[in-house]
């Protein structure tokens, strides 16, 4: 689990990179919604893995600890997913104004000659 | 819990109500809003000055303000800590907020929708960022922080905006991944986000989880470096920094400083002197990046033709000279540092607000010179015109040639003015690392650091010299520009802050000396964050 985790996390990131190294906006935010997936993924990963323990501990009883998986970056995960969504939506309201003003679909506004 | 307990959480909660009531105001009602932001505007300058005085209150041991949100212990529930360098920043943050609010009443703030409202979240996310004491809250502030500096970027539209804008989204929203893949490191390692719990778990990482540890701390410090401006990764800033309007190009002054400022506190904090094996972890980054960054900074700043070109370099030069003076690690360099900060980030702020002013009288055929102004485009002039109410000053050119003449000095690092202290500050502590003319060899690092602090300066004042000639002296019909009593106000009133804190040259540069002491020796930081009493619940009333 812990390899496909990993080669998941990295494939995600990898064509991240690559798409964000690239000259159309379209590819920059698709480039940057892989990378936030594989950072969640991360984040999520950070809290080690483990295959059926639930993060909630019940109230009242006395808890054993190891049977529970760590509930923080779970919670941090939803937060990021939340700011991530946030953010990428406000981008391609900037990436839509920028292709309306300068007429291209280039990061910097102006086709290369 | 007395009142005074709560103001720590005022400068958070302050600038959100005012932003989200708003939002409930149509934009025609431009004047009510104008008010109600600068009215709350005002009180958070009051209330940061009052946080000031408290951290400042006891001088014999240094207190530290812990408020614990939800009533949480420390290391569990999420804290605001105000000490010294908060609530320097949180009123450095305040000062620059009153100006360039003020200075946008008189014609920016009518050039788009929400000014207001993503103005009053920008300042809550600075403040936010300024107090936390929790890294994943830290994440926190700083997007909100960012989403309202993205709305504020492209205030007032138009193409370079929209293009500057979108190069510093992409970038900021990359240092955002970045940031979380650090935070996330440094949880997997430690098992814990409090900035207080780190630093006492830090030593006591096991070495083979200390590198990851490190890599987390690296990458962490990148997404910080970004937004400080640091050489490879400071591209974006001039250009995106000279197509914002002048009031958020003012306000955004203050956003480099943030990453300086968490650098500056997790640096001394967490890899600092008690962190065992990864004491002084990045230092030598710091120190060499920094010098970089001076370096590009300088010969940015005399390769500008357009103003706001030049005070984006300038903030290059700025945060160089921080980030280097960080990298030294040492309680006399930083005290330096931290009044060049103040220092620097009043006079860029105040220089961004009146380039507009100067700019505004000049006649595009005077320019022609300029060329290359025209590669960075001219459409900043396709405000839309409006008759414009207010007072028009009298002797408009004289008084903005003041303000340039002063702004100069400060930039260049002269006398009289504080920038000559804050430089003459840096420069002593460098050379005289133990005590005045105690210190032995000084090393050839310090050297070179000291050629580029002083070169910097050279090239700032040959750099404003020729800007002010070409723009008071060289116009033969000079065209006065209209400038109103409500735009000059702020400039003046940020250099008056200047002149104030070379005035009281002393009381400042203690106060900075005593933060210093405190951030080298974050004991009592840390005893005071994880000791923090909780509140005892509230005795019920008895129901019957």
């Amino acid at each position: 689990m812990e390899l496909i985790l990993a080669i998941g996390i990295g494939v995600l990131v990898g064509s991240g990179v690559w798409l964000l190294l690239r000259p159309r906006t379209y590819q920059v935010i698709v480039g940057l919604s892989l990378i936030s997936y594989g950072v969640n993924l991360f984040i999520f990963s950070m809290g080690r893995l483990r295959v059926n323990a639930s993060p909630v501990l019940p109230s009242g009883a006395p808890v054993d600890p190891t049977q529970y998986t760590d509930p923080i970056p779970q919670a941090l995960v939803l937060t990021a997913i939340v700011i991530g969504f946030a953010t990428t939506a406000l981008f391609l309201v900037v990436l839509l104004a920028s292709r309306g003003l300068t007429g291209s679909d280039h990061v910097d506004g102006r086709e290369p000659n | 819990m007395l009142l005074s307990d709560h103001l720590i959480i005022l400068p958070i909660l302050l600038p959100l109500a005012t932003g989200a009531l708003l939002l409930l105001f149509d934009e025609r009602r431009r004047v009510l809003k104008a008010l109600i932001s600068a009215v709350s505007v005002l009180m958070l300058a009051i209330v940061a000055v009052a946080l000031l005085r408290l951290a400042d209150a006891d001088t014999g041991t240094p207190t530290t303000g812990v408020y614990l949100l939800g009533n949480w212990p420390a290391p569990f529930g999420i804290v605001l800590v105000l000490d010294r360098l908060s609530a320097l920043m949180l009123t450095l943050t305040a000062m620059l907020a009153c100006a360039s609010l003020f200075y946008s009443l008189a014609r920016w703030h009518k050039s788009g929708p929400h000014f207001h409202t993503l103005f009053q979240f920008l300042l809550m996310g600075l403040n936010g960022a300024f107090l936390t004491g929790d890294l994943f809250n830290l994440f926190v502030f700083f997007e909100v922080l960012l989403a309202a500096s993205y709305g504020l970027v492209l205030h007032g539209s138009g193409t370079l905006r929209v293009r500057a804008g979108l190069h510093y989204i992409v970038i900021n929203l990359a240092g955002a991944s970045l940031f979380l893949i650090g935070v996330s490191l440094i949880y997997g390692v430690t098992g814990t986000l409090n900035m207080a719990d780190l630093a006492v778990r830090i030593p006591a990482v096991p070495e083979e989880n200390r590198m990851l540890l490190e890599a987390g701390g690296a990458i962490l410090g990148v997404a910080f470096l970004v937004k400080a401006g640091m050489w490879p990764l400071s591209f974006w800033l001039p250009t995106a920094y000279m197509a914002a309007a002048a009031p958020v190009a003012a306000i955004f002054v203050i956003l480099s400083k943030v990453g300086v400022y968490i650098i500056l506190r997790l640096s001394l904090l967490l890899f600092g002197a008690g962190a065992g094996a990864s004491s002084g972890f990045g230092e030598q980054w710091l120190l060499f990046g920094g010098m970089a960054t001076i370096a590009f900074g300088a010969i940015g700043v005399l390769a500008s033709q357009a103003m706001g070109r030049l005070a984006g370099f300038s903030i290059l030069v700025s945060s160089g000279t921080l980030l280097a003076a960080i990298g030294l690690a040492e309680i006399e360099v930083t005290s330096g540092a931290l009044f060049y900060m103040v220092s620097s980030t009043l006079t860029i702020s105040a220089f961004f607000l009146l380039i507009e002013l100067v700019e505004r009288a000049q006649d595009p055929a005077a320019d022609i010179l300029a060329v290359t102004r025209e590669a960075y485009g001219d459409d900043l002039d396709d405000e839309e015109e409006e008759e414009e109410v207010g007072v028009a000053i009298p002797a408009t050119l004289a008084i903005l040639g003041i303000c340039f003449a002063g702004c100069g000095l400060l930039l260049a690092g002269m006398p009289p003015l504080s920038g000559f202290i804050a430089k003459f500050a840096l420069l002593t502590a460098m050379m005289n690392p133990e005590g005045f003319g105690a210190g032995g060899v000084i090393p050839a690092m310090i050297w070179a650091l000291v050629a580029l602090l002083i070169l910097s300066g050279l090239s700032a004042m040959i750099a404003m010299t020729r800007a002010g000639i070409r723009t008071f002296w060289a116009p033969i019909e000079g065209t006065v520009p209209r400038v109103l009593l409500i735009e000059i106000v702020p400039v003046a009133f940020l250099l008056l802050l200047c002149l104030a804190i070379t005035v009281q040259g002393g009381p400042v540069m203690r106060y900075m000396e005593a933060t210093a002491r405190s951030l080298h020796a974050p004991e009592n930081y840390i005893r005071d964050v994880l000791s923090a009493p909780r509140m005892p619940a509230p005795a019920r009333e008895a129901h019957q």
